[in-house]
């Protein structure tokens, strides 16, 4: 059995003897006889080597694809080497919430300017330290939008079906209305939305691209909500916005979105990273941690974490939100990652998961059944019909090693990265024709 | 020192992808953003030596004693990192089949298997990300039972005084009305307040046990038996779970649901802030209701499944993976006999810390002895010497040491929490207790040392007032 323990034994029984105790036993006399247990049902302690074994014989039973079509909220990109050098750093890994700024200057820095890329790209004002995953970002970001007259939430049902259903235990909770838009052609139907805007509207919530790949048609959505008065919460892919139009620029008031593509391996869906930014007037409302700048007594610029009026620890049961932890590591690895790539770079990253996107469907549309299920713009996800049945051709493509897109509403929902490259994708095409000569010949 | 953007030059960065090897997408004008976003532009030498730089502005377990009260600041075995990294786990679509991912839920069950039997639950969902998010996961739990049984009448969630902020928020934020419970003079809970607090309008009693003073409610049974007998249930934070595991399970106290902090009782590091990973346990009455998807295992195979009253989801997909492999590789490591060693010497180390301070500074509430951590009352300090639990704190940053926490509860005035963890020798804890000491003189001697302390970090008090009135939250481009 392997201990992290430093002491010997004789010295443990040596510091008990100062506490003029003669066993452990006393350390727990305050214990009640009933809520004492004599021993757990556990396995035996084991050495590293033995432990070793045990979790890689774990990882081995996990099937690892060469080629991977599939995204539906967690996307495999390429991952530059000094990302993830950088955040192994112990003192990033090993530290705490940076309390003590005196001695907590790197992470402090580091968050402040995640919170600045994290504005440039969402085209806001001020973004928070995260929060726990985009699902969570979203339901918080609800949260927000709500005052003693407005507490109605309207979400496109085209947003990802896991964020959409966190966002309705979120309300649930707090017995806000919430309210599902209904789509029209894997789109957002704008003529539902105005029907369903009123005065006790909060908010309106819509993800661009959306669940199925579409690119929603946001300035009618933003228009029509602020009409009413209420707010616009717009989830973004952060890939695509080195390329396409900010929620920002749209009019959105809060923007937020899966932080994961930003640099973050699959994981098997997590760690995460939930971003949230949003414009000034709603500054005191984000919940979490905000990093501010200000002087030291030496006269020197620093960073501390500031607006804590809103956090749990001053405000109990008035705080914004009851967030105390974050995903600090991972919110750093996003901000090595956007440094590493710079403007060019994501750029790259976007332009080349949509062009690859376009390639495939274009591709899969020369063969029999794989129609495209809408023809309105998307990014790098997108929905086809599936000639057979979708279960079975996914199953036939993981026996070849390849992992296709998600079976979604009887057809299949495609994503490419900048990693599936134009020979990844024709080896897909000819895996799919040999797939379907089989179906055929049975 | 330089922010990324003042390290920026334009047309400087590494080509990490190759050029796109397809036709270009085409996207209409009115799609695309106006402007590019101003990333900075870092040759990768710059880059890595920025965060460098900060890395040696940033303080970690292996920089020095870590004696941040609540929060469990224990040594994080290097192989636990190791194993999380395994391509087999980090490179695992959340949507893959279940059929091909056969060890991450093994991973998953076998956690939940082994933390069901140190709490004394039954069941346990891995959804939560963080000790709050898990806090929310049990009330909702609660909220759900009550509903379930058409019992709509109770509304309300009791906290004693002495709790952390989030079980208050947390309670709010699940649509419940807090009720703070006070302290007795022991520093446990008021029983007589307690009953006089229970009712039909009672949902439930959240709980720190042992509390944030450091001690074990010795009426713990007591407590949970007024709850219960009012018609609420017993929710256990297990922000604390680090000092009883293997000695004593919330479950044999009477707590019917628990959240535990793997961040911090089962090893993975805390990252700065997170990832964490706050798993939910419950006995068997209230799985029903548990998040989904949750892992069985039947014919020789693991799936996923929803129990049939879930709650709904609280995250996406299962959790933090990742921290749960850390803690799993803990839990395998420890086993039947390094659980309650672990426990049982931190809180040796903290009784011995206790012990080599209680000469000179006062101790809040702990006559006989505290668990896994302690708390200073610096209150008589303050009065005799104008020195404050802020200024000792900030002093014992010039030798390395990370300061207790501060102020906090908020019970005591001129609070230090102390957490040694057992994972300190006893050289280091002699260490600490000297230089303890040696403040506690200059306090006497020269308090205008201590005031002015931090003298050796590398910056030193911030101006947090102007901070939060003023605030600059991003950093100010010149164009």
């Amino acid at each position: 059995m392997a201990s992290y323990v430093p002491s010997a034994r004789a010295e443990r029984q040596a510091m008990l003897e100062t506490l003029g105790l003669s066993s452990m036993a006393d350390l727990y006399r305050a214990v009640p006889p009933e809520a004492r247990v004599e021993t757990l049902n556990l396995p035996d302690g084991k050495s590293e080597m033995e432990v070793v074994e045990d979790l890689t014989e774990m990882a081995g039973k996990n099937r690892i694809f060469h080629s991977v079509f599939r995204g539906a909220g967690a996307y495999r990109h390429y991952i530059p080497a000094v990302v993830k050098a950088i955040t192994a750093k112990e003192q990033f890994v090993t530290s705490y919430t940076p309390y003590q700024a005196e001695i907590s200057q790197g992470i402090l820095q580091s968050i402040f300017e995640y919170q600045t890329q994290i504005c440039e790209l969402t085209g806001m004002d001020v973004a928070n330290a995260s929060v726990y995953d985009g699902a969570t970002a979203a339901a918080e970001a609800v949260f927000m939008c709500q005052d003693r007259r407005r507490t109605g939430v309207l979400a496109a049902s085209t947003a990802n079906p896991q964020v959409l259903e966190v966002m309705r235990t979120y309300c649930e909770s707090r017995g806000v209305p919430f309210t599902l838009l209904p789509a029209k052609g894997y789109a957002l139907d704008q003529d539902a939305l105005a029907g369903l805007l009123t005065g006790s509207t909060a908010c309106v919530f819509v993800q661009s691209p959306n669940y199925y790949g579409v690119l929603e048609d946001i300035q009618p959505v933003a228009d029509a909500v602020h009409a009413a008065g209420a707010k616009l919460i717009v989830s973004a892919n952060p890939i695509s916005l080195g390329l396409l139009k900010t929620p920002g620029e749209y009019g959105a008031d809060i923007a937020v979105g899966e932080g994961q593509p930003l640099g973050l391996s699959l994981n098997f869906g997590g760690p995460y990273l939930g971003f949230m930014a949003c414009k000034q007037p709603m500054m005191r409302k984000l919940p979490g941690r905000i990093v501010g700048q200000t002087t030291d007594n030496r006269g020197n610029r620093c960073f501390v974490l500031t607006l804590q009026a809103r956090e749990q620890h001053i405000r109990r049961e008035k705080a914004s939100s009851n967030i105390c932890s974050n995903e600090a590591l991972c919110a750093m690895t996003a901000s090595v990652y956007l440094a590493a790539m710079g403007p060019e770079g994501l750029r790259r990253a976007a332009e080349s998961s949509a062009s690859h996107a376009h390639y495939l469907a274009q591709r899969l549309s020369e063969l029999p059944g794989f129609a495209l299920k809408t023809d309105r713009p998307f990014f790098h996800e997108f929905l086809t019909e599936c000639p057979i049945d979708p279960e079975l051709f996914c199953r036939k493509l993981e026996e070849k090693g390849i992992l296709p897109g998600l079976p979604v509403e009887g057809g299949i929902l495609w994503c490419c990265t900048e990693l599936n490259r134009k020979p990844q994708i024709e080896e897909l095409i000819t895996a799919i024709q040999e797939v379907l000569h089989d179906a055929a010949a049975v | 020192m330089q922010l990324l953007f003042e390290r920026s030059h334009p047309g400087r960065g590494m080509e990490y992808l190759p050029p796109c090897d397809t036709p270009p997408a085409v996207f209409d004008a009115d799609m695309l953003r106006a402007q590019p976003p101003r990333l900075p532009e870092l040759s990768e030498v710059d880059l890595d030596r920025h965060y460098t730089e900060l890395s040696k502005q940033t303080h970690g377990v292996n920089d020095g004693f870590y004696p941040l009260g609540s929060c469990t600041m224990k040594y994080n075995p290097r192989v636990n990192e190791a194993l999380a990294a395994l391509p087999g786990f980090s490179e695992l679509h959340p949507l893959q089949p279940a059929e091909t991912a056969q060890g991450a839920l093994e991973v998953l069950f076998r956690t939940e298997k082994l933390l069901c039997e140190i709490t004394g639950m039954t069941g346990m969902t891995m959804q939560p990300a963080a000790g709050a998010h898990g806090e929310y996961t049990g009330l909702l739990l609660i909220r759900s039972y009550h509903k379930s049984r058409g019992d709509t009448a109770r509304t309300k969630i009791l906290v004693p005084d002495s709790a952390h902020g989030t079980n208050p928020a947390s309670a709010a934020m699940a649509g419940f009305t807090v009720v703070s419970v006070p302290s007795n003079a022991q520093g446990g809970v008021d029983l007589d307040a307690l009953k006089a607090a229970v009712g039909p309008d009672t949902a439930g009693l959240m709980l720190t046990n042992p509390n944030t003073l450091g001690l074990f409610d010795p009426n713990i049974l007591e407590i949970t038996r007024i709850v219960h007998e009012a018609g609420g249930l017993c929710y256990y934070d297990g922000a604390n779970l680090n000092a009883v595991m293997g000695h004593a399970r919330p479950g044999d106290m009477g707590f019917d649901c628990v959240h535990l902090n793997l961040h911090k009782t089962f090893s993975p590091p805390h990252g700065g802030g997170g990832p964490g990973s706050g798993p939910v346990g419950c006995k068997a009455f209230l799985e029903q209701f548990l998040p989904g998807p949750r892992v069985k295992y039947e014919d020789n195979r693991y799936s996923f499944f929803t129990p049939e009253h879930s709650l709904g989801r609280v995250r996406g997909f299962y959790g933090n993976f990742a921290v749960v492999v850390r803690a799993l590789a803990y839990l395998l490591t420890l086993g039947r006999q390094g659980i309650p060693e672990a426990a049982e010497n931190a809180v040796l180390n903290a009784n011995y810390l206790m012990h080599k301070l209680a000469g000179h500074y006062d101790m809040a509430c702990c006559e006989n002895g505290c668990m896994h951590e302690f708390v200073m009352d610096l209150s008589r300090l303050k009065e005799e010497t104008g020195v404050t639990a802020m200024d000792v704190a900030k002093r014992l940053l010039d030798f390395g040491i990370h300061p207790p926490t501060m102020y906090f509860p908020l019970i005591v005035h001129e609070a230090l929490m102390v957490e040694p963890t057992e994972t300190e020798s006893v050289e280091t804890l002699d260490h600490a207790a000297d230089l303890f000491l040696q403040i506690w003189q200059e306090a006497h001697e020269q308090p205008d040392l201590v005031h002015g302390a931090p003298h050796t970090t590398p910056i030193g008090r911030p101006d947090e007032v102007t901070a939060a009135r003023k605030p600059v939250v991003r950093y100010a481009f010149e164009s």
